[in-house]
């Protein structure tokens, strides 16, 4: 009686260790291709990127080192000084006027108004149209002779004149618009979801206390929608900094190179123009923005993390 | 089971054949972007022609605006061991390819077929790296060429301008009349065009290669830079306000329907000119670009012979290289795009009057010293220092106060930070 009992355990323990190490290795064996994938294709490459960009790379890589003389010269390019401007103007215009606009909208959205889900729709569709496409038709609706200047003129308003997508001083203007285009409907959605999540009972509270409806958004609704203005600014940021398609689609860099952006830059010199070690100078700058504004947003989740 | 055993013998038979036919047949993968139009017939054309002499023409060809996507795939297929025969690489870059060892010696060829008395020096020199051909030009194109809408000229009672002095005088007629002087698009290639051939009339040759090929310092940073500066400015002047980033080819429809009376534009643009079905010397002028009369801005189209392994391949590189120069390719090749051949010998009968006249300019200017390679065209330096000139260029062009003085100087110091 005993022999038969104890068989049947002992069988059923070897087993269980066997599927307990299946099961601790399974998760690992299945996501090790995705992470090899992301260590060789993200990070493996973003290393490679850092050693040429110490190197004088031509039009093939080289390992020629010399140290920051890359850096330096970047660092005196006008070019890069343009589309580093440039991209402070544009990611600064364009986060804040997409932020603006989608708090607006979406606020005007909760209102309990009619046809609501067809109006959220129309506004979240720019979204689904690529950078391309988005580029494409701005510059059209924007070309002096061809769009809105001629469009007033054809209705005989002859003396309307807006020509910012040819004028090298205000063209990384219309990228701007562009882009608010294309993702203030995306912001509203997100501050749509937030405002949804609000407690009703609070605002019913404040009501009771006689707060007007503006107060209630300005000083209680809009403070708790802290983490969606965090993830808005982190997905617009990083938008902001890696647009290319929009610029290549609208202006090509132009007139000149006054709407060159830093991913613009890193491409023409990188591959059309055979100054790898340039651009990957500018590629690893382009990092550090980055990481600029990804450290201290991740310090400060981890440590509220670690204060629950 | 019989048909089958006649199969098998057909197989067999064939098997038998097989290596009489294959005796001297090579495979020969060209890189070209030659995708489009006459083009397109082009490269058929050499296709056709190399499979006559029993080679196989493997077509690499990758389309894509100046071969920037080819660029990018020829550049994997050389670092992992595995080029091409031969690829559409053109002026400074050739050099830059055999500094790096993956091109291969034409001179068997060379000496064979005494290329160096059918191409002029200065574009042969283009063509060799440390001596020996390592490249073999397929045509030459002119850069500095004024192309003329004669109605609106008519219509305003002025004539084709010869100098930059006449040019302004005529595009203030035309302004007047309410056409726009000079079509033009803004990008910075087409602005380093009109820069190129402004330059060449201010400067002269000599200086121009100065400037441009030895990167001459005193040249480069000099007043007669700044009288260039200040003479592309008032060229530019004459452009309508819409230009910005207008392709070429939409600028030259703009002479074609006669709302634009000129563009200086290289011969390329004579294909526009014939789709439209329009007749050099009747409906369309092609003339020297103002100020540049006797003079030739050359831009040379090329491929460059990679290093290869297999003997039969080689075999059919060089026969490739050959057939390239050969008269009847030449004559072929250039009827379809528009520019003229690379040899000095040929007889141009068959050519219309604007190459014709290309071609009288190209055999004299070769003499008189009055051929320059083009640096918007990459024939005169290096991509890196070409780009550095182009963003100068193209910002003086689109900044709205131009100083000649201060830009001259950013060119000098664009020029020395790429050198």
């Amino acid at each position: 009686m005993e022999h038969t009992q104890r068989r049947p355990a002992g069988v059923a323990r070897a087993s269980s260790g066997l599927m307990d190490g299946l099961q601790r290795w399974l998760p690992k064996l299945v996501v090790a291709p995705t992470f090899l994938l992301v260590g060789i294709g993200i990070y493996g490459y973003m290393l490679w990127t850092g050693v040429l960009s110490f190197t004088n790379s031509s039009f093939l890589p080289s390992y020629n080192f010399v140290g920051l003389e890359q850096y330096a010269k970047l660092m005196e390019s006008e070019r890069w000084i343009v589309a580093s401007w440039n991209l402070a103007i544009f990611g600064g215009l364009f986060i804040g006027i997409c932020l603006l606009i989608g708090v607006v909208l979406a606020i005007f959205l909760d209102q309990r108004i009619r046809q609501e889900g067809a109006i959220r729709t129309i506004y979240l569709y720019p979204m689904a149209l690529s950078m391309i496409v988005t580029g494409t038709v701005w510059r059209w609706i924007l070309n002096p002779r061809l769009g809105l200047e001629k469009l007033m003129h054809d209705w005989g308003w002859t003396s309307f004149s807006f020509d910012w997508l040819v004028n090298s001083d205000f063209a990384i203007y219309t990228i701007v618009m562009a882009a608010v285009w294309q993702a203030s409907g995306f912001v509203m959605a997100l501050f749509l979801a937030g405002l949804r999540g609000v407690d009703s009972s609070i605002i019913r509270a404040a009501r009771v206390d006689g707060a007007s409806l503006p107060v209630i958004y300005w000083k209680i609704i809009l403070p708790s929608l802290r983490p969606v203005f965090f993830s808005s600014v982190m997905v617009l940021a990083h938008i902001a900094i890696k647009s290319f398609d929009l610029v290549m689609a609208m202006t090509a860099g132009g007139p000149g190179y006054s709407t060159d952006l830093p991913a613009v830059f890193m491409y023409a010199h990188t591959f059309t123009r055979g100054q790898m070690g340039l651009g990957s100078a500018s590629a690893m700058l382009m990092l550090g923005a980055i990481l600029a504004l990804l450290v201290p947003y991740l310090y400060s989740e981890l440590r509220e993390k670690r204060h629950d | 089971m019989k048909s089958f055993k006649r199969h098998l013998t057909a197989l067999a038979v064939s098997a038998a054949l097989m290596p009489t036919a294959a005796v001297q047949a090579g495979e020969v993968e060209v890189l070209h972007w030659w995708t489009a139009g006459g083009e397109a017939r082009a490269a058929a054309a050499l296709k056709k022609m190399m499979e006559e002499q029993g080679h196989t023409w493997k077509d690499f060809a990758v389309a894509g605006g100046g071969g920037e996507a080819a660029m990018t795939v020829l550049k994997t297929r050389a670092v992992s061991g595995n080029p091409p025969a031969a690829a559409q690489i053109k002026g400074l870059d050739i050099r830059e390819w055999a500094e790096l060892g993956f091109l291969t010696s034409l001179d068997s060829v060379a000496d064979a077929e005494n290329w160096d008395q059918l191409i002029p020096p200065m574009i042969s020199d283009v063509m060799k790296y440390e001596g020996e051909y390592v490249a073999v030009p397929v045509n030459v194109h002119r850069v500095n060429w004024l192309w003329v809408n004669p109605e609106v000229m008519k219509d305003v009672g002025v004539e084709v301008p010869t100098t930059l002095d006449e040019f302004f005088d005529v595009a203030d007629k035309l302004k007047a009349e309410g056409y726009i002087p000079l079509a033009h698009g803004g990008q910075p290639w087409q602005d380093a065009t009109v820069f190129d051939a402004v330059a060449l009339a201010e400067l002269g040759p000599d200086d121009y290669r100065k400037a441009f090929v030895d990167h001459d310092m005193d040249v480069i940073n000099s007043a007669k830079m700044e009288d260039v500066f200040a003479q592309f400015a008032k060229v530019m002047s004459y452009v309508d306000d819409d230009a910005a980033g207008r392709d070429w080819n939409t600028a030259t429809g703009m002479v074609i329907r006669g709302e634009a009376a000129m563009q200086i534009m290289g011969d390329w643009a004579k294909g526009e000119f014939t789709a439209a079905g329009l007749t050099p010397g009747e409906d369309y002028v092609c003339a020297p670009a103002p100020g540049t009369t006797g003079q030739f801005t050359f831009n040379v189209d090329s491929f460059a012979m990679f290093t290869l392994s297999e003997e039969e391949d080689i075999k059919a590189q060089k026969d490739l290289a050959r057939t390239i120069l050969e008269p009847e390719f030449q004559t072929l090749f250039n009827q379809n795009k528009g520019s003229i051949p690379v040899r000095t010998d040929m007889d141009m009968s068959d050519f219309d009057t604007c190459a014709q006249a290309s071609m009288n300019t190209f055999k004299s200017s070769a003499d008189d010293g009055g051929l320059v390679p083009s640096f918007s065209h990459g024939l005169a330096t290096t991509s890196y220092i070409q780009g550095q000139i182009f963003d100068v260029v193209t910002n003086f062009v689109n900044s709205n106060n131009p100083d000649p003085a201060k830009t001259t100087d950013q060119l000098a110091a664009a020029i020395q930070s790429a050198m």
